[in-house]
């Protein structure tokens, strides 16, 4: 199989433009006779599905959800990237899209990221006259901070909840069109099957989940904003209900999944505090803004803290190593993901964790406090005692993060203005997902992928702050414009019928897939299962990798696959409101795609990003690419014994390919 | 810590409920989610019929978990989900009990399932900016004064849970309503719309079958966003102003 990008001809920064102008157009009188099926209301899917139904197109939108409110975009927490230099630090589109194809170790597609950066800015004026409240200064502009990998301020927040906010903008703009009726909305609809029709994607499979009812939906294309696959770990930053179900469903009907090795471990979150957990909370990068990471420098002061005989108040300062600051001086504390979450490991690998379970470093805000608060006396003229400096400089403080205090607070019991976080990597976002053109168009015609759950903007390695730019970019100015490529051509297609038999045959698997499930009665929950592929997939796929442990690891899971379809207990039945049923066949899928994700990890014999082989290493540590022989896309055929690669080459032709350095 | 529990159980919204008596062993660190799913695991393990509940991010911020608990909406912690709510607020031999959202507007779907739709309607009704993609001007070109920035943020916190309709004694969703009221209305972007939004809302929040609001104040009391009764002086007050001199009706 050939895959080609689609990538338009021409000079890097006027690719999207050129194409624009020239992108087959479908007029009005048309779009109102062609059905467009988004499924996933997240900001990909939400932001998609209100604009098509702007342009006039009748739009089919479905979530699993109660409300399409729900998504877990609405977790983010630190911001949005754009380039609009407000800052006048140095910002440029050039720079933004230099940041993240250097961010991704040189894993990502030009054409594409440079289309990201462009639109960036126009998605802030969209999401602020939306009624998006985005932080301002006092003159009443809006405000920026800093996040990782980079050297200037491009980030929009608004409080730790940037993504609440933006995902609420859409969510309106959504219900703005459903009232208007160019949108029919329904909730509480799980796709379960794609159905292809003469190799074009023409409908789905979905699962009324209040009555466990199959329905059938048709419709000209098919849209998938599902969202990652991170929840394949079991405990992740991910919502609970997070799942690969469409993208993998879509995998099965011969779509192509790309680089699903690449996943991103967040450094920054809350660490595990016992077996019954059932998912970990991120703590936002934007704290790295104020947080210095570091741990003690000797393993007396170590384990004296994982006993709980000291606390970090008792370690002097000149008895903490801040290793972020030592290792990577010009970036320091913000660092990309990837090499501050391998630092932290490296440190607790030492014995140097701060935890009773030795897996968490410190995160301080006592420099930040203090230097703020000296700022403040000094605007007020004070000559302040040291608790008024601190008094002052926490209430700036909280001022910034108070949610995310308050939120580490109520998980953890500690008051963290006292005593410094403590942090753990986690897995958070997958940087992986469903191959794509430049149109966002899967290998399947009709079928387009969007957000987190194509592949094609983050490479190795997404920046902070990148995830909400990417899903409003796709929803808002990008998959709007190249879905004509395909629907221009579809303007005399009538009405999909829902009665062909490759609906019927679609509907009848489904079904029996699902019955199956139930039919096991065996004796092991779901949840179980989950737990252990987990497991699995954090010990031998998860930070750091290598040849014998990924071999060993895809064993696992195969044989754990076999046990789950003879031992696996679903309770209640399929034709029901049944919670556990969705959750086992979510997790049937993950069976499938943590063995694809092995495979790809083992392939790749290189370090970059996220995907770090041990056998990939400099002497200091850091991953060691292989442009030579890995500046590939990995797209995957699955087959359930030996999955089919096919190779995108990357070309790079205005980046130099570099080692990636933050020191 | 050894647990009782005392769990609402209706297999569907055309069956009666009725309250189940469970025991559970649970730690101080678990949420109380994770605290339900030790239940249901110890059910699945006996091949009963787990306990259906509803949540999603377990961050408190998604608005899907929704559980009354001994008598309170999210349970006994001031501005915190039933996701964020931790066992350490409990103690060994407690009997706690587990209800679903009461109010006739969320009928229950099965157990501790309700359906919470009419919010959606409501939102449809006018909880928005009439403005298409690409229509914008460039974001520094509306200033905003950072204040009311603060004051539309705080109202737009509202995670849409439904706490406040369970804690009002009228099942009144007069906070809800009026915290989109106020985030949009109190911004310059959503000034234009403002008579018809607060209008139109309102009208559908009666259509739903939501109550009047009594000035109780429970709402925000149980409210895990902490929205201020505020909205609702500011939503009357448009809403007055809006029905006299307005020509929407």
């Amino acid at each position: 199989m050939k895959l080609e990008s689609k990538i338009p001809k021409g000079a890097l920064d006027t690719k999207w433009n050129d194409y624009k102008s020239n992108v087959a157009l479908v007029a009005p009188n048309n779009k109102r006779k062609i059905d467009v099926i988004i499924v996933g209301t997240g900001l990909a899917g939400a932001s998609a599905a209100a604009t098509l139904g702007e342009l006039g197109y009748n739009v089919k939108a479905f979530t699993f959800h109660d409300s399409p409110r729900r998504a877990h975009s609405i977790a983010a927490q630190g911001g949005i990237n754009a380039a609009k230099n407000y800052q006048n630090d140095g910002d440029s589109i050039h720079r933004l899209f230099y940041d993240t194809i250097k961010g991704g170790d040189y894993r990502s597609r030009e054409a594409n990221v440079h289309r990201l950066a462009e639109v960036s800015t126009q998605i802030i004026d969209q999401c602020v006259a939306q009624g998006v409240p985005f932080a301002r200064e006092y003159g009443g502009l809006l405000e920026n901070r800093s996040f990782g990998g980079v050297q200037v301020s491009r980030t929009f927040y608004a409080r730790g909840q940037t993504g609440q906010q933006l995902l609420i903008g859409a969510y309106q703009a959504l219900s703005r069109q459903i009232s208007l009726g160019t949108v029919t909305m329904y909730n509480r609809h799980e796709m379960v099957d794609l159905v292809v029709i003469d190799g074009k994607a023409r409908g789905i499979i979905a699962r009324n989940l209040l009555t466990g009812k199959l329905e059938r939906f048709s419709a000209h294309c098919v849209v998938l904003g599902t969202g990652g696959y991170g929840n394949v770990f079991y405990l992740s930053t991910n919502a609970m209900s997070c799942n690969v179900s469409a993208a993998w469903r879509s995998v099965k009907k011969g779509a192509l999944m790309a680089n699903p090795c690449f996943t991103q471990i967040h450094p920054t979150c809350i660490p595990q505090s016992g077996e019954y957990q059932s998912k970990l909370t991120l703590m936002s990068e934007s704290l790295r803004n104020d947080g210095r990471v570091w741990v003690p420098k000797s393993q007396e002061d170590a384990q004296a803290i994982q006993k709980g005989k000291k606390t970090a108040l008792d370690i002097p300062d000149s008895e903490r190593d801040y290793f972020l600051e030592r290792r990577y001086p010009a970036f320091g504390n913000l660092v990309p993901r990837d090499v501050a979450s391998r630092a932290a490991k490296v440190e607790c690998d030492k014995g140097l964790g701060v935890s009773p379970t030795g897996l968490a470093v410190f995160l301080d805000f006592s420099s930040a406090i203090e230097r703020y608060g000296k700022s403040e006396a000094h605007s007020k003229g004070m000559n302040a005692s040291k608790e008024q400096i601190i008094a002052m400089g926490t209430k700036i403080v909280e001022a910034k993060y108070g949610n995310l205090f308050e939120m580490y607070e109520k998980i953890s019991g500690e008051n963290p203005y006292v005593y410094p976080m403590k942090i753990y990597p986690a897995v958070h976002y997958t940087m992986g997902g469903l191959w794509v053109d430049y149109n966002l168009e899967t290998n399947i015609s009709g079928l387009f992928a969007m957000g987190e759950a194509n592949f094609s903007d983050h490479g190795a390695n997404r920046l902070g702050a990148s995830a909400l730019m990417q899903g409003l970019a796709d929803g808002y100015f990008v998959l709007p414009y190249t879905i004509g490529t395909f629907l221009s051509k579809e303007i005399s297609t009538p009405t999909i019928s829902t009665n062909s038999p490759e609906f019927e045959q679609a509907e009848k698997a489904s079904q029996e897939r699902i019955e199956g499930l139930i039919n096991v009665k065996g004796n092991q929950s779901v949840e179980s299962f989950h737990r252990r592929l987990g497991k699995i997939m954090w010990d031998y796929c998860g930070m750091s990798r290598t040849t014998e442990g990924l071999k060993k690891g895809r064993q696992m899971i195969r044989e754990l696959r076999a046990e789950f379809y003879k031992d696996v207990y679903v309770p209640g039945q399929s034709n029901d409101y049944n919670p556990e049923l969705e959750k086992a066949y979510r997790v049937a899928d993950f069976l499938e795609m943590g063995e694809l994700m092995m495979l790809d990890a083992l392939e790749r014999n290189e370090s970059c990003g996220g995907h770090f082989r041990e056998e990939y290493q400099t002497p200091e540590g850091e991953a060691m690419r292989d442009d030579e022989n890995y500046c590939f896309v990995s797209a995957w055929e699955w087959d359930d014994q030996n999955p089919i690669l096919h190779k995108e080459d990357l070309i790079f032709e205005n980046v130099e390919l570099k080692t990636r350095s933050y020191k | 810590m050894k647990l009782t529990l005392k769990v609402w159980r209706q297999k569907n919204n055309k069956a009666a409920g009725q309250f189940e008596t469970y025991n559970v062993e649970a730690n101080e660190h678990m949420s109380f989610l994770e605290m339900m799913d030790v239940l249901n695991e110890q059910l699945i393990d006996d091949k009963k019929e787990p306990v259906s509940f509803e949540h999603d991010c377990r961050e408190g911020i998604c608005g899907t978990c929704n559980m009354v608990i001994n008598g309170q909406a999210h349970g006994p912690q001031k501005g915190t989900t039933t996701c964020q709510l931790h066992m350490r607020h409990f103690k060994e031999g407690d009997t706690i009990t587990v209800e679903p959202w009461r109010a006739t507007a969320f009928p229950v779907i099965k157990d501790l399932v309700v359906d919470r739709s009419s919010f959606d309607r409501i939102i449809q009704a006018g909880g928005y900016i009439s403005v298409n993609t690409g229509q914008a001007v460039d974001g520094n070109a509306i200033p905003i004064e950072k204040d009311v920035a603060l004051k539309a943020f705080d109202a737009a916190t509202c995670i849409g849970c439904g706490a406040c309709v369970s804690a009002c004694p009228n099942g009144s969703a007069m906070l809800f309503t009026s915290a989109k009221v106020s985030h949009l209305g109190l911004l310059p972007q959503g000034e234009v719309e403002h008579s018809r939004r607060v209008i139109n809302m309102v009208a559908q929040m009666d259509k739903e079958g939501f109550g009047m609001c009594s000035n109780v104040g429970a709402c925000s009391a149980e409210c895990p966003k902490e929205i201020s009764l505020e909205n609702i002086a500011r939503m009357n007050r448009e809403y007055f102003k809006a029905v006299l001199t307005s020509d929407v009706k």
